[in-house]
């Protein structure tokens, strides 16, 4: 008979529309903002710039070799690098002065969130935020993020990414015991130190 | 759906020479009336972005079609030649959006044949995985389209979405996107699955099945959706064949052709699927073809989660930065939910690549757009567009 094909549909139509007050799997829809879904750990919107101790301008770990300005795809990153060398505040460069950037700028309007800085960055000084409420009325200077915008502790790292902190943390607690090991080596007397702390926190993935 | 049809040999020998350059004909009818032009898009929901046709008709019936492509040229081919290799992976997400995972599967094994890269063993599988539930959504998510195209207002588009969400949610925990993953990498995959992923997979893939049967009772007999599909649009092997079409399009006119099958690309050729193919070539079995695969679909996710091997998910001889292959070319191609989805590059020994070119499936599907609307109604337009199976992001680049 006609119509025999739609009402068994329109019998499934029913089912789910009653379905949806019982099951929890047919009631997907999730109310924002008044209901928030967990951002999974791997969520990636804007890059952040990671400093360590309490001062953001002088902990920034990044000494503007501009790998990742060269390799971002949409080149939406700007450094200057500094004439003049800082002290390691941030103690992953071995007491080492080291240069900084005197400008860090991403355009995050253009940057599209792909996440390539972060993977080319040898010195762990760019990750992915996950903070994605960020819309702004001012369309030039509210989009264009300087170094200050941009910095954010380690802790914050280790709070919203929490496994690949760990393993972050573990690389440059391992780079820096090899940097210690090197003179002591050389003097083929004292011991290598042991791996700080931190190098302990590194999960299985 | 018979199984054994013609090969694809056997039609080739059929195919008849190319009809050359035919000449715009001015819109008048054989008695010199005037015919009625209509500009359908590029701002028409049923074109699914921004595509346009010029569609003449006498009448109710479609007597021309033209299409017009290019309102989403972004020049991504130009973009990708001034970049590093590395720089265009996440561009290819942006081509065909629905399917990012398939599109870097193709720019990452043009780039390995290319430079000489291997793969890993787990990352072949991860790769087949991701693929596959890419698959998964594509096909659902079109069918959504089409049944609204059909004027089936909203609910299998719902049903379809409740479903891609699932998807999505275990792409977002994957590679930290839910649709520009930016996941696959020259030599692997970026991130190693945990064992609580893959253990997501297997139960949706084991719920999958659940939401076909649901799909089918609302969809299957029907009498809208056979009214509006069956024997509309029909598009014969011969002419999928010489036009280049791929993917469920040309397996819906009844040729035996998959890359999965035919390159046996990855790991595939170590999994048992059948490739469904179609009699008719209308619309109802382009439909019918992203059903049967969605279900060979859950059955190779099904075989890939439950075989993968541990293992590295890099090669150690895969460099990130400064790849710089020696001067050849190279053309890698996959099956992407939407059809042969190739890339082709030329290197000339420089960091980035001399000719990057995209084969993209929707592209070249649509050109035999018009053969199949001619003697159609407006209406019908609509759904054979729509089992067409276009991205614009994809077709324009
Ligand atoms: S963020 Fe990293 S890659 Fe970029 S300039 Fe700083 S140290 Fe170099
Ligand atoms: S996330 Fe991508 S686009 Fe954004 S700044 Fe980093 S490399 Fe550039």
């Amino acid at each position: 008979m006609l119509g025999i094909g739609i009402i068994q549909g329109l019998v499934e139509t029913a089912r789910n529309f009653f379905g949806s007050y019982t099951s929890k799997q047919r009631l997907t829809t999730v109310q924002f903002p008044d209901e928030r879904l967990i951002q999974p750990e791997a969520a990636r919107v804007f890059p952040f710039l990671v400093y360590d101790t309490d001062d953001w301008e002088k902990g920034l770990r990044c000494v503007a070799c501009k790998i990742c300005e060269v390799e971002c795809p949409p080149q939406c990153i700007s450094i200057t690098k500094s004439a003049d060398k800082k002290p390691d505040y941030s103690g992953i460069y071995s007491g080492k002065p080291q240069f900084y950037p005197e400008k860090f700028d991403i355009d995050v309007s253009v940057c599209m969130s792909c996440q390539i800085c972060v993977e080319v960055c040898p010195f762990e000084a760019i990750k992915m935020d996950n903070a994605f409420e960020l819309s702004t009325d001012d369309r030039f200077g509210g989009l264009m993020w300087d170094k200050q915008r941009l910095a954010m502790p380690n802790s914050h790292y280790q709070a919203i990414h929490p496994t690949d902190a760990a393993e972050s943390d573990a690389a440059l607690a391992e780079k820096k015991a090899k940097a210690e090991a090197k003179p002591a080596a050389a003097a083929a007397a004292a011991p290598a130190k042991p791996a700080p702390e931190k190098a302990g926190a590194a999960t299985e993935r | 759906m018979s199984p054994e049809t013609a090969n694809l040999e056997e039609i080739v020998a059929q195919v008849p020479p190319a009809r050359g350059v035919v000449e715009p004909l001015p819109p008048v009818n054989a008695e010199g009336e005037q015919l009625l032009e209509i500009s359908m898009g590029p701002h028409h929901p049923s074109t699914h972005g921004v595509f346009r046709m010029n569609v003449v008709l006498e009448g109710e019936q479609v007597v021309r079609l033209k299409p017009v492509f290019g309102y989403l040229h972004r020049n991504h081919e130009k973009i990708a030649e001034n970049a590093a290799y590395l720089a265009a992976i996440p561009y290819t997400d942006r081509l065909d959006y629905l399917c990012s995972m398939t599109n870097n599967w193709g720019y990452a094994l043009a780039v390995e044949k290319l430079a000489g890269i291997g793969v890993p063993e787990r990352a072949e599988y991860i790769r087949v995985i991701v693929a596959e539930l890419t698959r998964l959504q594509n096909h659902a998510s079109l069918i959504g389209f089409l049944m609204q195209d059909m004027g089936m207002s909203g609910t299998p588009l719902m049903y379809a979405f409740r479903e891609r969400e699932k998807i999505l949610d275990l792409f977002e925990s994957l590679s930290g996107a839910r649709m520009m993953c930016n996941y696959m990498r020259f030599g692997g995959v970026r991130v190693d699955t945990s064992a609580e992923w893959l253990r997501q997979v297997r139960e949706l893939n084991g719920e999958f099945p659940r939401f076909l049967d649901e799909f089918e009772s609302l969809l299957a007999g029907n009498e809208i959706l056979m009214g509006r599909a069956q024997g509309v649009g029909v598009l014969s092997p011969e002419l999928a064949v010489s036009s280049g079409a791929s993917g469920p399009m040309l397996r819906a006119s009844g040729v035996n052709y998959d890359v999965r099958k035919v390159d046996g690309y990855g790991v595939y050729d170590r999994f048992s699927f059948r490739v469904p193919l179609g009699d008719h070539g209308d619309v109802y079995d382009r439909y019918m073809m992203r059903v049967l695969e969605m279900r060979e679909s859950v059955k190779i996710l099904e075989q890939a989660v439950r075989d993968i091997p541990a293992g590295p998910i890099m090669d150690p001889k895969a460099r990130l930065r400064g790849l710089r292959p020696k001067a050849g070319e190279a053309y890698g191609r996959i099956e992407s939910p939407k059809g042969e989805l190739g890339f082709y590059l030329i290197s000339d020994g420089t960091g980035n690549p001399y000719r990057y070119r995209v084969r993209p499936p929707s592209l070249i599907n649509l050109t035999v757009l018009e053969d199949m609307c001619l003697g159609r109604g407006v209406a019908d337009v609509v759904v054979i567009l729509g089992s067409v199976d276009i991205v614009l992001g994809e077709v324009d680049r």
